[in-house]
């Protein structure tokens, strides 16, 4: 059982929460995930560890609204237990110093990607942003985001906030105005690729780290599994950050079969036409 | 051995097991016929996920069995099981009517006999080496079917003996996983003393038991009254706890615990790596059978989803598949196959489950292999090409090899596929001590007999030991590693260094 302490919402879709579990907060690493299950009837959701307070024992989760289990979190209040709790789980990111760093955050994947802007922060890096979403309203993460980074650049699908157009618009731009050694990008599978696909044909080496759908998290059931380089791995354990540009975004798109196929297609086509 | 030996004829010589052999002629014993399981009807069996199939001997069906034994001066069947129960001994008591007796002699050596009486492959162990399958041909005593009756008598009698413990020695100690290894390890510890806390991953204690063995075959309250048990003896379980993850070996050492049993188990699924594999409705036996009996996917009340075919292919022929291809049926599967490149005597399978899995009309496609799956526009799998294979010289297992047939390729249709082509060791533990010496198959390296690794204070045992083992070796594993932990931590303290 592990307590909510803390619950705020980003957006009427987003929900963060600090919650009690002493030995993950102390364990964890940027790039870790836990596994947990809101009642006996809940599945096991695998949610990046954002944040962690060591001397609170507290790690902080966000969750988007997406399905029941999500839908079923974010209801929990403060003070309210979550049944079950396990992690970190995943290999830590690697984190280490290299120069100039371009960290593309799309909707809630800025969530996770809080952590490894810290980490390559803290390790002496220059960490360049881009936060990307729909609209205004689902920009999160922003101030915490800014404290740790050189530069971040807003983009919206809509123009409501920062500037109007994709993430690979901004991070394109970025790309030609000076020397990037490396990217992270996390958020919906579509954008990924998309980043994945610009960047390399600029040859910089890109992190994604991968939202696979999850059982266990311990490596036992495979439900997890993406194709990198020709090879099958699983999420879970081997990842969640795999070589980007070796990943078989198509098929992981498939696997998730998260959005309808039209919504896809229109996704994948809005994004088509903004790439050359 | 010759203890044993020595040990067996004091017990044999006992008065009362004496009267009982004069009482009966032998030849009336071997006419006598071997008792048939009381079974649910196939039929009516497929409706449901949870309802056992085999319903247990009755008091007099049971007694009737014992009958059969003829309470051989060297009893072979011994031989044959893992953990040398003492069969005849506790046959005897189920014919002279003590049955509580029964079920106190398979805990002498065995730690969760409702639990072997039900999947332990018999007719490869005690019942394969007894005298009647080797001398008599005819068939064998049904120990399995008695051992399950002894302690299921046991249970519902509601006088469980709980053993008696030792006083606390106050040494902590740790075991990781909770599949039977590491039950029967507690269990032993807990007598001896110790303060043993049990570490699992997951949300539920069990290991395999929980997660893979589905209710009809193994119900999930049997184990729980074993789990009860344990906790009433004062073993602690920390759920959702993976050690080298949520706290290192160092951190728990920190926090006192002087040695550890690792039983982490064969947990990750072997995939064959063929083409189109990633393909949605294609997924490991472990994923199905954890959604359905660890989530229980199949029941509506519950979030976890599952896939449930029209046209269910599953590949394999070990228990796995089997228990995979069956759950697929009573989900209500109209074709539920099993795929395999070997016949059905090569099968690693229970002969019963294969038994049952007839009964229930489960399709056997043997001799086929397959080596490409197809999809619809969605990515979900529509088709599988097989290849016909027949069967060449034996291999290193003394199992005649599998060989392609040229040329013999064709396709069926498909909407849900289960993998079930073995598992290999689960690497976590490996990874947070990267100086444990372990195998080239990622198993850990144990002193034999004594189940100590290269860490002198880590021991292991059960399936991360031995690959894809069984229950009953698992648990022997258990026994083994309390007995060789303890002389060890003993040595410690004589040396005084607590
Ligand atoms: C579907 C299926 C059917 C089977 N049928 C039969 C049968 O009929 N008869 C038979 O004899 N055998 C059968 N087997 C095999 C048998 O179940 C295994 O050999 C046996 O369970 C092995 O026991 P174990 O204690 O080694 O590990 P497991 O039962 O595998 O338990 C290991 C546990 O350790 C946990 N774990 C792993 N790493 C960590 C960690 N770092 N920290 C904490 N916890 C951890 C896992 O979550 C798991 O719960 C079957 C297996 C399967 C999958
Ligand atoms: S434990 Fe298994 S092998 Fe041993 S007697 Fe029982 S059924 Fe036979
Ligand atoms: S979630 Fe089960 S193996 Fe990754």
């Amino acid at each position: 059982m592990n307590k909510i302490i803390e619950k705020e919402f980003f957006s009427p879709k987003v929900a963060c929460f600090v919650i009690e579990a002493p030995r993950i907060a102390r364990s964890r690493k940027p790039g870790h995930f836990v596994i947990l299950r809101v009642d006996e009837k809940g599945e096991r959701i695998p949610l990046t560890i954002t944040d962690a307070d060591e001397k609170a024992g507290t790690i902080t989760l966000v969750v988007q609204k997406m399905g029941v289990s999500s839908e079923k979190l974010c209801a929990l209040e403060p003070g309210d237990e979550i049944l079950d709790v396990v992690g970190p789980l995943g290999r830590a990111t690697d984190i280490h110093k290299v120069g100039t760093i371009l960290a593309c955050g799309g909707g809630v994947g800025v969530a996770p990607l809080l952590p490894i802007v810290q980490g390559f922060k803290k390790a002496g890096n220059r960490v360049i942003s881009i936060l990307a979403a729909r609209s205004k309203d689902l920009i999160i993460l922003e101030e915490e985001i800014r404290k740790w980074s050189d530069e971040v650049i807003i983009m919206t699908d809509d123009g409501s906030y920062g500037r109007k157009g994709l993430v690979t618009a901004g991070a394109e731009e970025v790309i030609l105005r000076e020397k990037v050694d490396e990217c992270v990008a996390i958020g919906p599978a579509v954008m990924m690729k998309f980043t994945s696909l610009l960047t390399k044909k600029y040859n910089i080496p890109t992190q994604a780290s991968l939202n696979a759908m999850m059982v266990d998290g311990t490596g036992m059931c495979g439900a997890c599994r993406v194709s990198v380089g020709g090879q099958t791995k699983f999420t879970c354990v081997d990842g969640p950050e795999f070589d980007a540009h070796q990943i078989d975004f198509n098929e992981l798109m498939l696997r998730l079969g998260g959005y309808t196929e039209l919504e896809k297609e229109a996704y994948q086509h809005y994004f088509e036409s903004s790439i050359k | 051995m010759t203890d044993e030996k020595e040990y067996l004829k004091i017990e044999r010589e006992k008065e009362w097991r004496v009267e009982l052999r004069n009482k009966i002629k032998n030849k009336e014993r071997t006419d006598l016929l071997r008792v048939k399981m009381p079974e649910m009807d196939p039929m009516e069996r497929i409706k449901y996920q949870d309802r056992e199939v085999n319903q247990g001997l009755s008091v007099a069906q049971a007694q009737a069995e014992a009958v059969r034994c003829m309470d051989c001066v060297n009893p072979t069947c011994i031989e044959g099981c893992p953990v040398s129960i003492n069969i005849p001994k506790f046959v005897k008591y189920i014919e002279k009517g003590e049955f509580l007796n029964a079920a106190k002699t398979l805990k002498e050596t065995s730690a969760l006999p409702a639990v072997c009486g039900r999947v332990c492959p018999q007719e490869k162990q005690c019942e394969q080496s007894c005298f009647y399958t080797q001398k008599l041909k005819k068939d064998a005593v049904a120990i399995g079917y008695l051992e399950r009756f002894a302690a299921d008598y046991e249970r519902e009698s509601g006088q469980i003996s709980v053993p008696e413990t030792a006083p606390k020695n106050g040494i902590k100690i740790a075991a990781i996983g909770s599949g039977p290894a590491s039950l029967s390890f507690a269990g032993d510890m807990i007598k001896l003393g110790y303060d043993v806390t049990v570490f699992e991953a997951l949300h539920e204690i069990g290991g395999v038991l929980k997660y893979g063995i589905p209710e009809f075959r193994l119900p999930n309250k049997i184990v729980d009254v074993e789990l009860e048990n344990l906790k009433k003896m004062g073993v602690k379980f920390e759920t959702n706890f993976i050690v080298g993850k949520t706290a290192s070996f160092d951190d728990l050492k920190a926090e006192g615990y002087q040695a550890f049993f690792v039983a982490s188990g064969a947990g990750l699924p072997n995939f064959m790596n063929i083409p189109g594999e990633n393909f949605n409705g294609i997924l490991s036996s472990n994923e199905y059978l954890t959604r359905v009996n660890l989530m229980n996917a199949a029941d509506n009340a519950f979030d976890t989803p599952v896939f449930k075919g029209k046209n269910v292919a599953v590949i394999g022929g070990g228990n796995t598949a089997m228990d995979s291809v069956r759950t697929a049926k009573r989900l209500g599967a109209e074709r539920a196959m099993i795929v395999y490149r070997r016949s059905r005597e090569e099968m690693p399978a229970r002969i019963e489950e294969v038994k049952h899995a007839e009964e229930e009309g489960i399709e056997f496609m043997n001799l086929n292999n397959p080596i490409e799956y197809f999809a619809d526009e969605k990515g979900h799998v529509n088709r599988m090409r097989l290849q016909r294979m027949e069967l060449g010289e034996p291999d290193a297992s003394g199992r005649r090899r599998p060989v392609t047939i040229e040329g013999s390729e064709y396709d069926i249709a498909v909407d849900l596929v289960i993998v079930a082509v073995g598992v290999s060791p689960n690497p976590l533990i490996k990874n947070a001590l990267p100086d444990l010496k372990v195998s080239r198959w990622g198993t850990i390296d144990v002193e034999e007999g004594k189940m100590q690794s290269s860490i002198p204070e880590l021991f292991a045992g059960g399936d991360i030991v031995r690959g894809g083992a069984t229950v009953i070796l698992a648990m022997g594993d258990g026994r083994k590693a309390a007995a060789s932990m303890h002389e060890y931590l003993q040595q410690r303290v004589t040396s005084n260094e607590f």
